[in-house]
Formats: structure tokens, sequence, C-alpha cells
């Protein structure tokens, strides 16, 4: 069940990377070696095993909705890229 | 001022308490320290001299104005580049967030402070924690302080290299899969992954959030105890943090280990183990049982199938997790103009290495439709049979024995192929996936290069595992060794 060219950019974008051709050469090699890993795991009976999601129990962690002081707008804006009057600023998003 | 490099956070922490030496000096004589070697070792990222010395004239205040200490008052630290400090450049090891300057302390970070512990630096590691000897850091590559053609492991190899050096008695690292445990066996310290939910990872840059774990450092066991004392305990901020007391873990030091039950795990001496390494932890072994302790093999039956839903498990957790990274909120945006979509994969693209790619896509890739029964869930059912294996034999055993790495420190550029350097975290991968706590401890030298031993207690049973390293640290001396630089 190796990987194709074609599989890697499908991923790619579903992981919202855009590789280069030569970057698509070099990954390909390790993502299918790890895949080949993975296939161990297929001669293992996990019948009527539950899965672990977390090693130890947890469980919702609820609270009282309380206001309480938190980061100021400028705080959060200080490490934006780009910022206008409060917000943040991203490539126009609907077409003309 | 030199002889204070030398000296156990223990014994400097005590000598500022009675006033023998400053805190003024204390830091001094660290980033003296750093000065003098980093060019070589190139354990930090970030060196906060100046925010150091100001916090060391306050702890020298309170001492001339006669308040109370708090427990590390004055003893440098060194924090990994994954945790969140206030106004301190904050990179991950990542050309991503190259920038960033958090607007809050995690909550580890804020307990320093309140322990009179003070930070002067941030250290190098394996680009958002993924990696084994910190050759993918976005910015340089740490060298073994024991020989500086070697790495120092990784990923918290930044951390475990600045304690080897004496640039800082203790630092905090953090732990997935062995990125404490292992460059700590590489670099000749103690290092420590806690239980899972120990410590609070509030302000802890994510890696794979069902796995990671922050723990400490040190030259000796009792050090790394003083240290988790200080970072331990339920938080409000993390609700993955446990709210069970937090036992003085550094008075359990010094207690007797006679008649403790010791498992040998026959699968963690087999295959990809070096003879030396093995020979190395029998070695010891034998000391354990010389000092009262029963030793005798067992099995952990699923440990062959740990990699596989590791490297399953952690990827798909760091596909989601990394998602944040989009080029808007923080960090870098590509300068290229490609529209919405376009500029978070672009920014992504120049922002995020190699392996980093690649375990978001294996992740996105066993997480996608069609796939997620036969990976995701698979390695999530083989997870149990490894967490089940150690409950068997914790019924039988108060601790379990094995190397913490495979091998000493390899070359830098030697494990080009990326399958062949993940396997650096055999000997330590299985006891993430079972959330146990382990230490591990110097035990010999292989070539000149340090040797590890790795003990694994039952959660939240630290204390155990304290108590038998640090019988182990002083009935032999390994950890008096000292790189020469």
């Amino acid at each position: 069940m190796a990987l194709t060219r074609e599989d890697v950019k499908k991923v790619a974008l579903l992981s919202r990377l855009e590789l280069t051709e030569d970057e698509i050469d070099t990954q390909i090699g390790p993502l299918n070696d790890l895949l080949k890993q993975f296939e161990a795991l297929q001669q293992l009976d996990v019948t009527g095993v539950e899965p672990t999601s977390h090693s130890i129990p947890v469980v919702n962690v609820l609270r009282e909705d309380v206001v309480k002081p938190s980061l100021t707008r400028d705080e959060v804006l200080a490490n934006a890229p780009e910022s206008r009057e409060g917000c943040f600023v991203v490539p126009r998003v609907i077409a003309d | 001022m030199s002889e204070l490099i030398h000296l156990s956070a223990l014994d400097l922490r005590d000598k500022i308490a009675n006033g023998a030496v400053s805190a003024r000096e204390a830091v001094t004589a660290s980033l003296q320290r750093i000065e003098a070697v980093e060019s070589r070792v190139r354990a930090f990222i970030t060196v906060t001299g100046e925010q150091a010395l100001a916090q060391a004239d306050k702890i020298d205040a309170m001492r001339s104005a006669g308040e109370t200490l708090p427990p590390l008052a004055g003893v440098p630290v060194a924090l990994k580049d994954n945790m969140c400090t206030r106004g301190v450049l904050t990179t991950a090891g990542s050309k991503i967030l190259h920038n960033f300057i958090p607007p809050y302390n995690g909550t580890v970070v804020s307990r320093l402070v309140e322990s009179g512990a003070i930070s002067v630096g941030k250290t190098n590691l394996d680009e958002f924690a993924m990696g084994s000897s910190t050759e993918n850091s976005g910015f340089h590559t740490t060298a073994n302080p024991y020989d500086l053609s070697r790495v120092p492991g990784g990923s918290s190899g930044g951390s475990a290299a600045a304690v080897a050096a004496l640039e800082t008695p203790l630092a905090l690292g953090s732990d997935t899969g062995g990125s404490i445990r292992q460059p700590a066996s590489l670099c000749g310290v103690v290092g420590l992954k806690p239980t899972y939910g120990r410590v609070s990872r509030y302000g802890l840059i994510a890696y794979a959030s069902s796995l990671d774990q922050i723990g400490p450092f040190g030259r000796t066991v009792k050090d790394c105890a003083l240290l988790l004392n200080a970072i331990s305990g339920h938080d409000p901020m993390d609700s993955t943090s446990t709210d069970v007391p937090v036992p003085d873990f550094a008075a359990t030091c010094g207690e007797s280990i006679k008649g403790m039950k010791i498992g040998i795990p026959t699968e963690y001496f087999g295959a990809g183990v070096s003879a030396e390494v093995a020979a190395a932890v029998r070695t010891a072994i034998a000391q354990l049982t010389a000092l009262g302790a029963e030793a005798e093999e067992c099995s952990l039956p699923s440990t062959e199938y740990a990699l596989a839903s590791y490297y399953i498990i952690a990827p798909a957790e760091c596909s989601s997790n990394l998602a944040r990274f989009d080029g808007v909120k923080y960090g870098l945006r590509s300068s290229e103009l490609a529209g919405h979509i376009g500029l978070t994969e672009k920014s992504r693209d120049e922002g995020f290495g190699r392996e980093v790619k690649q375990r978001i896509m294996i992740g996105t890739y066993t997480l996608s439709a069609g796939y997620y029964d036969a990976y995701y869930k698979r390695a999530q059912q083989v997870r149990t049979l490894i967490r089940k294996d150690f409950e068997r034999a914790f019924e039988k055993y108060d601790l379990l024995v094995t190397p913490t790495a495979p091998g000493p420190a390899f070359k830098v550029g030697e494990k080009a192929d990326p399958l062949e350097m993940k396997l650096a975290d055999i000997c330590t991968i299985p006891v993430n996936m079972a959330g146990l706590p382990a230490i591990s401890v110097p035990c010999g030298m292989v070539d000149g290069l340090p040797v590890g031993l790795q003990i694994i207690g039952k959660a939240y049973d630290e204390c155990t595992l304290f108590r038998l390293a640090h019988a182990y640290e002083q009935s032999t001396g390994w950890h008096k060794n000292s790189p020469v630089l």
C-alpha cells in the first residue's frame, strides 16, 4: 500500500503544506518506510481490545463560568504578522 | 567563583540560604560558564543574562531583609525552548516561531519563579521536540559535552548538554517518547519523566498531548527530586494535570532499598541494544542486588510493537496540534502573496522543517477517511496491550530496570536515515505509551561516552523511583564524572 506522488500531494494539501517537487521526492521515501513499519501491527490480534486514548483516566472537567482577567487585545495582537484596528489582517477571502 | 558551577543545586541553595554565596554570585558564575563554553556546546537558543541578574538581586534583597527564602532561591536553571516565557523569545526550535514572544508564562515557569529558581536562558531542541539529536533544530545542532563531534541526544538535548557542561545545575525538558531520558543518558546526567498528569503543561508548546510530560534534569538524583517538587501539582489551567498529593520527593532519597523487587524485562536487552550498553546495565543490576534489592528477569511481550504504534499516535496528535500555525495569529508569515489558503500553505512550508512536515503528513494520512481503523484505532488498541504488560509486571515488582538508550552518543550526521534515528527511542517510548514515571541515571562509560540506566516506576510512585536511583547513584559515583571542556 505504498504512497504515490499523487497521494503525497493530496496529503500535503490536507496538511496545508505546499511542498515543492523536490520536497515530494525527499518525503515520499521516509513516508513509505514508516507505513511499512506500521504493517507489523496488522499481524496482532486486537479483537475485543479497548483502545487507550490516555494512559490515565481523563474525564471532562467542568467549572463555573466566571469572568476572570485575561490577556489584553494588544498583548494578543503583539505577535500577529499583520494587524489593524484591533484585528488580525488576512488576505482577502471574498472576491469582488 | 568558578568552583560554584560544580556545586549541586542542593548545595548551592544551602550556601545562598546561609549567606555564604549571594544569588548574584551564583548567577554570575553560571553566565560566565555559558560565556566560556557556549561557542563549542551551543546548548542555548537564547541567554537571558540581564533578566537573570535582576532576579538574583531580588533574592539577595529578600535575604538582606530577613525574609524566608523559597526552596530553590538563587539556583540557576535552563528551560527548554518549548516552554512559554513571558517577554522572552520562545521558538520550539522552529523557524515558524522565530519571532514569537509569549505574552504569558507557562505554569512550570511561574512555579519556578515562585520557587526562587532563576532562568538563565532557553535551550535548543529538535523542532517541536520531534527528534533524538537536536539535529532537527531550525537553528543549530547542540554538541555533546563529552565529545563535541557527537550529538547530545534529543529532543531536550540543549537542556541535557547545559547541565552536563556545568552551565546550570538544573534544567527542564519535555518527554514525549524519551526526550528527557535519552539525552540525559547520552550526556551523563540524571533526567526524569514524571507520571503523565504530575506536572502541568499549560504553556508547553504541544507535540503529542496524550504523551507529552515536563520533567527535570540535574547532575544528581536529589537535585531532580527538588526540581520536581517545585513544578508538580494540579493546575486549573491544565485539566489533564491530576489532583493528587505531591509528596516530598527529595526526602525519600536516602531511604533503604533492601527487599525492593526489581523486574528486568528481557525485551529491552534484545536486538538493537549494543552489547556494551547491555553489559553496563547488567553491572548496575548486580550493584542494585548488592545493595539489597531482589532482581529477576521478566517479560513485556508487546514491547516490539511500541515503536510502530507510537509513530502512528504521536504524529496523529501532532498533525492536529500543529494546525494552529497558520501565518495569521503569530509566527512566520510567507511574504508571497497567495490568497488565504495559499498564505497558510506557504507559511507552513517555509516555517516547518523536513521531519516536522513528515510527521504532520503521516498523522494526517492515518487519520484520514478510510484509514482511521487500520492505523489510529489499532495503534490505540496496541497501546492498551503495552499498558497491560506494565500493569501485570507491577503486580509483582516495585520497579523495572532497563537501558535508557540502545547506544551511547552517536556522531553528528551519523543517523541520516529518519527510521534509524527513531530507533534511538526504543527503550523509552513504551513508558510514555503507559504514562509511567521513569528516570535515567548515569551507570557507566563506553569508549569515554556516558551510558544511562532507566528505572521505570508505577504511576504516581516517583518516590520509589527516587529511592532506588539515589541509592544506586551514591554507591557508584558515576554522577561525579564531568566532561573536559
